[in-house]
């Protein structure tokens, strides 16, 4: 067996997964993951995070790289002999067993004094607030109900690991919401590690320490949800994070991080990541929410002029769409006061923002 | 009387309660020769009518003497005891067998999957009396001819597509994210199967299990084939009760086979019902 640095509490080294023997799904998938965690896989479906979740917990084999809980490799650990607990997005509770009965397997299995077993699920039915419905069969529970049972559940025999796939994909949004409160009170109240997949970023960005970004394989970037947001490393993961503006240009001076592009409504300064060379095209990302509209007493040193297309009512906030001179469109998001500006048909407007609130990523 | 939306025709109508006649009558022509083996088992006198005391319901026309004879009479306690003990023998190994068999169809990663689903349904379809022959001539080289064992498998074999097509429907409804959630929790592939597969898909296999005993108690073809005389079971001394001593002992018997066919029908029912309740709405 590889030794992989017991320090590490979970260590993906290297992880590969073919399922034809000729194309990759999961291209060397890295990553180091501390006791305590909750690490998030997000990605378009198709982009290998549930078949990295499927491989740890074992119901996928690895085709090549190693996956090590406490530095000892667990590819040749029967899924059953993992000690890892896991939660489904169709809950996945045995509906014909009561939900006492649910919670009380996972013990039964390992061989618990009755006692005790009985005490654990009377304080895990508490712990997610369901205490009366132990008698109940998952059936006569509602969907947020069950997904709790399930979380007991995965909890319940205190596993190395709690994995979740997708689990509040077949809730309602305020449900969702509920739950991921829930989940996160639980997660900080009893200090398990979580590696949860998910393709909703919102959930994503609400409750993990670390967000790993999938795309095609291959993970764009794994930081904590304010980096991801605030400094993407590259356009993909600027583009599926949130909302962005991509304003097309050309890179005219390069100075240490910051770029000065040469676009069709003039020249503007952005954030420069790695791989942008001088006289390269080149796409420099702004948020919606960092763009503003004057008059404003915001700071600003870039600008550009555009033209109105439309604007949509959205509640708490306006979406503004306007158009480059090249045709790109320009999303702008004001918050719903009375600054909030109104435009005739194809009127010409200004927009500002801070250079440090721009991106430019190499185009392509 | 009825009420009619607005727009019906006359066509309409005609049509409403020509559906419900017919219907009816294609009811009464399943029914009826079973209805009348009923009364007619009651006879007092051995023959196969209506006498004229029965129709006029005189008490004295009626009797239970042929189901006497059917107790009294060894040959038949020993039809009936045969029945059920290569029916239940049969329907176990059917059970056991077509529940791993459909199970194992039911994988995903099942090769072959349509051909050695055909091969093992064509029991149902291949006429018996080809099976019947076939079996013959292949038990006479192992001696198997003339033994319960060897009865006990053919009816097996006859039971097992019952047992496939019935917990393959139960199967069909199987998440499988079950499994694979009995084994995150630290069960093995073994247990989980008996915790919680088995558990699901029960109402399957029992409904399996008793048409395949249903299907060897009222089997006649393979019996004349198969069994000597010590193995004869009911359907088998009925046939041979038809040609050699014609009395309404047969009636009788067929009586008590209705009663016990309506008596599965109704438990398959109530076990359904059950595991349906059992599971919840979900």
């Amino acid at each position: 067996m590889n030794d992989l640095g017991s320090d590490t509490f979970l260590r993906f080294d290297n992880v590969k997964k073919s399922y034809d023997q000729k194309s990759l799904v999961v291209k060397g998938f890295d990553m180091d993951v501390e006791d305590g965690e909750f690490i998030t896989l997000l990605g378009p479906s198709g982009s290998g995070k549930t078949t990295v979740l499927m491989m740890l917990a074992g119901f996928e084999s690895v085709t090549s790289g190693d996956i090590a809980i406490a530095g000892k490799s667990i590819n040749r650990t029967a899924p059953n002999k993992r000690n890892i607990g896991m939660v489904f997005q169709n809950y996945a509770l045995f509906p014909h067993m009561t939900v006492a009965e649910n919670l009380a397997y996972p013990l039964t299995v390992r061989k618990t004094p009755k006692a005790q077993i009985k005490e654990r699920v009377a304080e895990y039915l508490k712990l997610v607030e369901l205490s009366d419905f132990g008698a109940r069969r998952p059936g006569q529970l509602s969907g947020g109900q069950r997904q709790r049972v399930a979380l007991a559940r995965a909890m319940i025999f205190e596993p190395t690991l709690i994995l979740m796939d997708e689990p509040l994909g077949a809730l309602d949004k305020n449900l969702r919401e509920q739950m991921q409160f829930e989940i996160t009170r639980l997660h900080k109240q009893l200090g398990f590690t979580v590696i949860y997949v998910t393709h909703d970023q919102t959930e994503a960005l609400s409750m993990s320490s670390r967000i790993a970004v999938f795309n095609d394989g291959v993970v764009q970037q794994c930081a904590p949800p304010a980096e991801l947001y605030e400094r993407p490393s590259n356009a993909f993961v600027a583009d599926f994070i949130g909302e962005n503006n991509f304003v097309p240009g050309k890179v005219i001076t390069l100075e240490g991080t910051t770029a000065q592009v040469q676009t069709d409504g003039g020249t503007i300064v952005a954030q420069a990541v790695d791989g942008l060379a001088i006289g390269h095209a080149c796409r420099v990302s702004i948020r919606p929410e960092k763009l503003f509209i004057p008059p404003t007493s915001h700071a600003h040193d870039n600008a550009l002029t555009v033209r109105f297309n439309t604007r949509i009512y959205v509640g708490d906030f306006i979406r503004y769409y306007f158009k480059l001179p090249d045709g790109t469109d320009i999303i702008v998001k004001v918050l719903n006061d009375l600054s909030a500006p109104e435009f005739a048909d194809d009127a010409e407007a200004q927009l500002l923002w801070l250079a440090s609130d721009s991106i430019a990523f190499p185009a392509g | 009387m009825k009420r009619f939306p607005e727009y019906y025709t006359i066509w309409n109508i005609a049509g409403h309660y020509g559906l419900r006649i017919f219907a009816l009558l294609v009811l009464i022509f399943l029914m009826l020769p079973i209805l009348v083996i009923m009364p007619l088992s009651f006879n007092s006198e051995p023959f196969f009518t209506f006498t004229e005391g029965m129709l006029a319901l005189d008490a004295e026309a009626y009797s239970l003497r042929w189901y006497q004879e059917v107790v009294d009479d060894d040959k038949w306690r020993l039809a009936i005891r045969n029945s059920f003990v290569v029916g239940i023998a049969a329907a176990l190994i059917a059970t056991v067998l077509g529940t791993l068999a459909a199970v194992g169809l039911a994988s995903p990663w099942m090769p072959y999957k349509r051909f050695i689903t055909a091969l093992l349904l064509s029991p149902m379809i291949v006429p018996l009396i080809i099976i019947a022959a076939g079996m013959f001539f292949f038990y006479t080289r192992f001696n198997l001819v003339g033994t319960f064992a060897g009865l006990i498998i053919a009816h097996a074999a006859l039971g097992v597509p019952f047992v496939i097509i019935t917990v393959t429907a139960t199967l069909s409804g199987f998440d499988r994210s079950l499994f694979v959630a009995g084994l995150s929790l630290g069960a093995g592939p073994f247990k989980v199967f008996w915790d919680v597969v088995i558990p699901l898909i029960r109402p399957g296999v029992i409904s399996g299990g008793l048409f395949a005993f249903v299907t060897s108690f009222d089997e006649v073809v393979l019996v004349l084939f198969l069994a000597g005389p010590e193995q004869r079971t009911i359907p088998r001394q009925m046939f041979s009760g038809l040609r050699e001593q014609i009395n309404p002992t047969i009636l009788a018997v067929a009586t008590l086979l209705v009663v016990l066919s309506a008596a599965l029908l109704f438990t398959l029912e109530a076990l359904r019902r059950r595991s349906v309740r059992l599971s919840g709405s979900a």
